[in-house]
């Protein structure tokens, strides 16, 4: 899978939980919570999105990482690459 | 057109999901009205055979009103008639949409309720010209008729902002509700400091190993709480209703959802005394997502008994909450902050949230409030037992 397609994945997971926000428009780099103004329960819709559309188990502790797009891809990334 | 709120007078028929000579049971969607919240599905509160659809869409009809009729086990023919008070409905829990699922394109698609369309076709406006204001970003009749309104007289936009905010209709809607709220219910308000130490680090040990799909927000051991507690103290969880309260037997918690296009709803989670924690995470999960995406049903709207609002994620401290009428009480919870405590003999850091109660002292008092705030202190520092 491409990065490309990964951040792909990424937004439209965040689609499904803010269907009324520009995902083209999020800044790759600031906070999700803080740019869409999504609480605890999107965030964990927006992960649970995440791992069932590739697959991936994403531990809580790893969660911290998932806060921006860029931070999604590049987690999303490894953790494909590493086959897990 | 059963009363989907508080201050709800007219609903819309906005589409039929059945014809006559269909059987139908109870919970099933039989139709999607149009309200100041949004369009919601209306579910069935009998099992039968639609005998005929007395409302045709694009038909405003006030609350009460029959909507269709109903036969079945060999009755005579029944109004469709919505149910007088709370009643346990069996809940149908949808998985949270995922990625893969063309769910935008049936947001998309949903946006748009027929009536709004055929509406905006007979007013030659462009939809795509405009953006909704129903849940969901959906476009409503109300939107249509503004759109073509505003293409016949092209008004400055400083009229309408004269005397300041533009209040949409869902607005005006929690604005009525919470005018009579304060009018009529004579509030108190209590408030307790509860050290959530033990509750968090049960909490983290539990997700450390759960999968993603069945982990836990601590906000579901509040509601969880909240629900127990209430099993000691009903005259918090009902409503009041021609100058009596009426308790519920049923514990329907109603969550304060802001939606980020404006506004506030809270649909219920029922029977959350009779839920573990993972069914209870299960419901709040897939609630909070068809809020967002406008698919709430009836019966989630109607059967809240108490309501429960958690502003802890936008920073507040403490919350003194506005009851929703007819309920008698609700519940507020702040942020989690970290503040020194004596213990012992000794001053440690403990992670510590402000819970507050809201209710109408018609109905309770402060002594069996404050048993109400204990109760829900004693329960989450043994969440194990949640």
């Amino acid at each position: 899978m491409t990065e490309t397609e990964i951040r792909q994945t990424v937004k439209q997971a965040l689609s499904n939980v803010a269907p009324e926000v520009d995902v083209d428009a999020i800044d790759p780099a600031k906070d999700l919570r803080d740019q869409i103004d999504i609480d605890s329960v999107d965030f964990l819709n927006f992960v649970i999105a995440l791992h069932k559309a590739l697959g991936i188990e994403i531990p809580d502790a790893d969660v911290p990482k998932l806060g921006t797009l860029s931070g999604c891809v590049s987690y999303l990334a490894a953790k494909i690459e590493k086959g897990q | 057109m059963p009363s989907l709120g508080a201050d709800m007078q007219f609903g819309t028929i906005v589409d039929w999901r059945v014809k006559p000579g269909d059987a139908v049971k109870r919970g099933d969607v039989v139709a999607l009205v149009e309200t100041e919240k949004g369009v919601i599905e209306v579910e069935i509160f009998e099992s039968g055979v639609i005998e005929s659809l007395v409302v045709q869409p694009g038909q405003k009809v006030p609350v009460g009103a029959t909507l269709a009729t109903l036969s079945g086990d060999g009755k005579k023919l029944e109004p469709v008639t919505p149910p007088a008070a709370a009643a346990p409905v069996k809940q149908e829990i949808a998985p949270a949409k995922v990625a893969t699922v063309p769910a935008a394109e049936e947001s998309v698609r949903l946006r748009v309720s027929p009536l709004a369309r055929r509406r905006a076709q007979e007013l030659g406006v462009d939809l795509s010209t405009i953006a909704g204001t129903g849940v969901d970003g959906s476009i409503t009749i109300a939107d249509v008729e503004r759109a073509a309104e505003s293409v016949k007289t092209p008004t400055p936009p400083a009229a309408p902002a004269a005397k300041g905010l533009d209040i949409g209709a869902m607005r005006r809607v929690i604005a009525a509700a919470m005018a009579r709220s304060k009018r009529e219910i004579p509030h108190y308000y209590l408030s307790t400091t509860i050290d959530l130490s033990k509750a968090l680090a049960w909490l983290a040990a539990e997700n450390a190993k759960r999968p993603v799909t069945k982990r836990l927000l601590y906000s579901a051991l509040l509601i969880r709480a909240v629900g127990a507690a209430l099993r000691s103290t009903p005259e918090l969880n009902g409503f009041w209703i021609d100058n009596e309260f009426k308790a519920s037997e049923g514990i329907h918690i109603g969550l304060a959802i802001s939606l980020r296009q404006g506004g506030l709803i809270n649909p219920a989670i029922h029977d959350v005394d009779k839920k573990n924690l993972d069914e209870l995470m299960e419901s709040m999960l897939d609630l909070v997502n068809r809020a967002r995406t406008g698919h709430l049903r009836s019966s989630e709207l109607s059967d809240g008994t108490i309501t429960v609002t958690n502003l802890g994620e936008q920073g507040v401290e403490t919350v003194f909450g506005v009851i929703y009428p007819p309920q008698v009480a609700l519940v507020g919870f702040g942020k989690i902050t970290e503040r020194p405590v004596a213990a012992n003999g000794m001053v440690g850091a403990r992670p510590m949230i402000d819970a507050t109660l809201a209710a109408d002292h018609r109905v309770s008092d402060g002594h069996r409030g404050g048993r109400f705030l204990l109760a829900i202190d004693r329960l989450l520092q043994e969440p194990e037992k949640l």
